[in-house]
This record gives C-alpha cells, structure tokens and sequence, in this order.
C-alpha cells in the first residue's frame, strides 16, 4: 500500500497486528490528524490522557506508546523525523472555528467532517471522536500553561512510522484548517505507506 | 471553497496572530474566590474511590469542595438532553490558548457550545486536562455511562480538578502543589447538564489516598453583563452567542 491522500481529504484504513504504517509530510508543515480504535471492538479506542500520563509527557515522539483507553498498547511510533507531535489541542471543526476564528469560517471545511465520513464507513459516529493524535503539528504547553498552535517543525519528506500492537482501525484527516498556522496556512497532500 | 478560502497565506497568519496577541494582552484576570452560600439546593458527601452523577439546571452551580487537600477529582459533562455532545478537552484548552484552566475560564463543549463556566475558585484550584483521570476514573464514568442508558463510547476525556499538573521546560509533566485543605471550586451550568465526578486519584498525584470531597448544589445569581466568565474574551463571547442559538431553538421546542 503507497497512496497519496489530497489536501483536506480523508483516510482510514484496519491495520493487522505487526504492520507499520508510514505517514510522510511530502510538503512539509502538514498537520495529519489521527485516531485509532481496536479493530474489530471500536469502543476501545486511542486514550490520549492515558498515554500521556503513563509517559509523563506531553507529546508524542519516539516510543510513545499509544495507549487505548483501556490500558492496552494499540500502535508504537516506530521512527519519527520531526520529534515531538501534539495531542491535546484536538482536531478542528466546524463549530470551534466559530469560536476561535469568528462566526465567518463556520463553512469552511474542517477534520470533524473528515473523521464523521470515514467512521461512518464503519457504522460509528460523533461519539467515536475523542481526541487525537496531530502528526507534524507543534504545539507547545508553557510551564505557565500557554497553550498556542504554532510553525510547524516538519521539513518536506518528513515521517513517521507506527507499529499496530493489534488490530487497529486508523483514521487519519489531511488537515484543512488555513486559520492557523498548523499546515502553513496551505493544505498540502501527504503519503501513506504499509512497511 | 468559502471565500475565506480564499485569502492569502500571509492574511491569514496575519489574523493568526492578532488573535493570539489579543489573548496574550487579557490573560491573568482572576475572579474573586468563592461567595458564602446562603441558600444551598443539596450537598453530598463523596468518599474516596467512588463517584456520583447529578442533573445541574441551566442556572445551577456546582461546588466541589476538597477538605483535605488531596489528589484530584475528575468531572465529566455532557448536554442533559442530547449526551453526544459533552464536554471536549481539546477544544476547551485550544480556544482559551492556555491548558492552565481554572476560575474565569469555561468548559465548551464539541460544538463550539459552553456547558458550564468555572465562576470561581480559591487561590491554588487547577484543572487539569491534559493527562486525565485514570483507569480507576475511566471505570467510575464507565458506571455513570451505563446508569444513565449510555456506553463507554460516551465517556471522552475529562477535565481533573484540583489537580496541578504542568509542563517543565521539556515537555515532562510534573504535579504541581495540591490546594490548601478546604479548597473549593464553583462550575455555573450555561445550559442543563448531566455531570458525573469521580473521586479517585489522579494518575499523576504523588500518592493514592483519597478523602472523601463534597460536592454542593446552588442556586448561582444570574450572571451580571460584564461576567468574567462571559466577558473573558472574545472567544467566549462567540461561545456563549452560540451557546444562546442553541437555547433559544431549546425554548422554542416547549
């Protein structure tokens, strides 16, 4: 499997226990948001507050472990280029952009409309969104609690690499958001690969 | 494509920018600590390591008060009338620019909605939500959840109060300093909730006793024209016009 995902567009696709997927910032500066759930048993899905705390710390590089909110080891990134991710600033909607940006970018095209449409092909829904995973998007937790998206730190042909512990739906969107900085205020497309 | 999409990189960043400026610029305000209570709607006594759920009226105030100083509590809230929209950690944390929650602060919800306001607190009261409740909190909502004809896949991530959990210079996470023993903390709900608080400890606490935690119902005043909560910024004033959207299509069902 090699495929490009568009701009704005999404993905998923069940991984087998011991498959890697590559994801790469073929542009540089791409936010890829992503969510994972053990296939076939989707409640149990990606904890981002539990592999944050069993790592104590708050983002994610070499070695997290991508805990389930049930204890369990869904995917270890295997190889990352860029050093640190974020998982705690969620994923973009249409209805947060109201309120961070002003009522005006209420239609314009966001992660949560990717990830309805790709769970949707599996029966789930808006209950399944929890947050996520933000490959290549900096965000930076002050000591003082500053919390802000900022430049991102991925050079074109950036990857990361992650190993499915078991099986493991992965949702990922190719994210649109052009009010922040978080894809360099332009959308571009990224590469998936099965290792 | 709107015509949003349409503007420049550099228009874009611009606003980026402004908007943080502006963020920066109004940071620090903090309310005043929690009023004394004349009139109390119902009070109940948590013990440690186990949880409860309560419906909280638009209206309504929650205090949770912590007498020993201990370990945290976690919260969960979701729209008493339609549970698939609850509380969302990464949006409440993304559009008030800070993960330092507390009073002053607001609890949105996943559709750009306030649930509740965080009015007041005692000096030293954190929330937490970035590193969560823990697999003893998960099971407690798990309980909530299922009492309430909902599964796991309503429970989200929470928010842990009383729970000082900040970044180091590296990113490690580290437990602050818990709050003086009888601190209290005071969420106004901004439309009726379903709230479940689980008193268990925080998976970061430096230990795992827990004591028991109060928990009081009151009728809060309604809030003043420059509330702080509602007046904090302006993305709160957008939260709470489409909070008031959503209420009045609410009303206009009875």
């Amino acid at each position: 499997m090699n495929e490009v995902i568009a701009a704005r567009a999404g993905w998923s696709r069940v991984l087998s226990a011991g498959e890697t997927l590559r994801i790469t910032d073929t542009h540089g500066q791409q936010a890829v948001d992503a969510l994972f759930y053990a296939w076939p048993g989707t409640h149990e899905r990606y904890s981002a507050q539990d592999t944050l705390a069993a790592q104590r710390s708050a983002y994610i590089g070499l070695g997290t472990v991508l805990l389930s909110n049930f204890g369990r080891a869904l995917m270890t990134v295997t190889a990352d280029g860029t050093g640190w991710h974020d998982t705690s600033a969620g994923a973009c909607s249409c209805e947060a952009n109201t309120v961070r940006f002003g009522h005006q970018t209420r239609y314009m095209h966001a992660c949560r409309e990717n990830f309805l449409l790709e769970l949707a092909k599996y029966g789930m829904d808006k209950r399944d969104l929890v947050s996520n995973v933000n490959f290549f998007m900096n965000v930076p937790i002050r000591p003082d609690g500053e919390l802000a998206i900022v430049d991102g730190l991925s050079a074109p042909g950036g990857f990361v690499e992650l190993r499915a512990e078991i099986d493991v739906l992965v949702a990922l969107s190719n994210c649109p958001q052009v009010n922040n900085p978080c894809n360099g205020f332009d959308p571009t497309p990224i590469r998936v690969e099965l290792l | 494509m709107s015509d949003l999409d349409q503007q420049t990189p550099a228009q874009h960043r611009a606003r980026y920018f402004e908007l943080m400026g502006n963020a920066k610029a109004r940071a620090g305000h903090v309310p005043p600590p929690p009023p004394a209570l004349d009139v109390v709607t119902s009070r109940e006594i948590v013990p440690g390591g186990w949880y409860t759920s309560m419906i909280l009226a638009r209206g309504q105030a929650l205090r949770l008060i912590d007498p020993a100083g201990g370990n945290g509590v976690s919260m969960l809230l979701w729209n008493a009338h339609d549970t698939s929209e609850r509380l969302n950690v990464g949006d409440t944390v993304k559009l008030q620019w800070t993960a330092a929650i507390g009073a002053g602060h607001v609890l949105f919800s996943d559709m750009g909605r306030v649930l509740a306001s965080i009015t007041a607190a005692d000096a030293g009261v954190r929330c937490d939500l970035i590193a969560g409740g823990g697999r003893d909190t998960a099971d407690k909502f798990r309980l909530v959840a299922g009492k309430h004809g909902m599964s796991v896949r309503d429970v989200p991530p929470c928010i842990g109060v009383f729970a000082d959990v900040r970044t180091d210079g590296d990113g490690r996470l580290v437990w602050g300093e818990a709050a003086p023993p009888g601190s209290a903390i005071d969420f106004r709900a901004e439309m009726n909730l379903l709230v479940a608080i689980s008193n268990c400890p925080h998976p970061l606490a430096p230990d795992t006793a827990t004591g028991p935690i109060e928990a009081v119902v009151w009728p809060a005043p309604s809030p003043a024209a420059d509330d702080s909560c509602r007046t904090a910024g302006e993305e709160a004033v957008r939260g709470f016009e489409n909070t008031a959207v959503y209420l009045a299509q609410r009303e206009a069902l009875r």
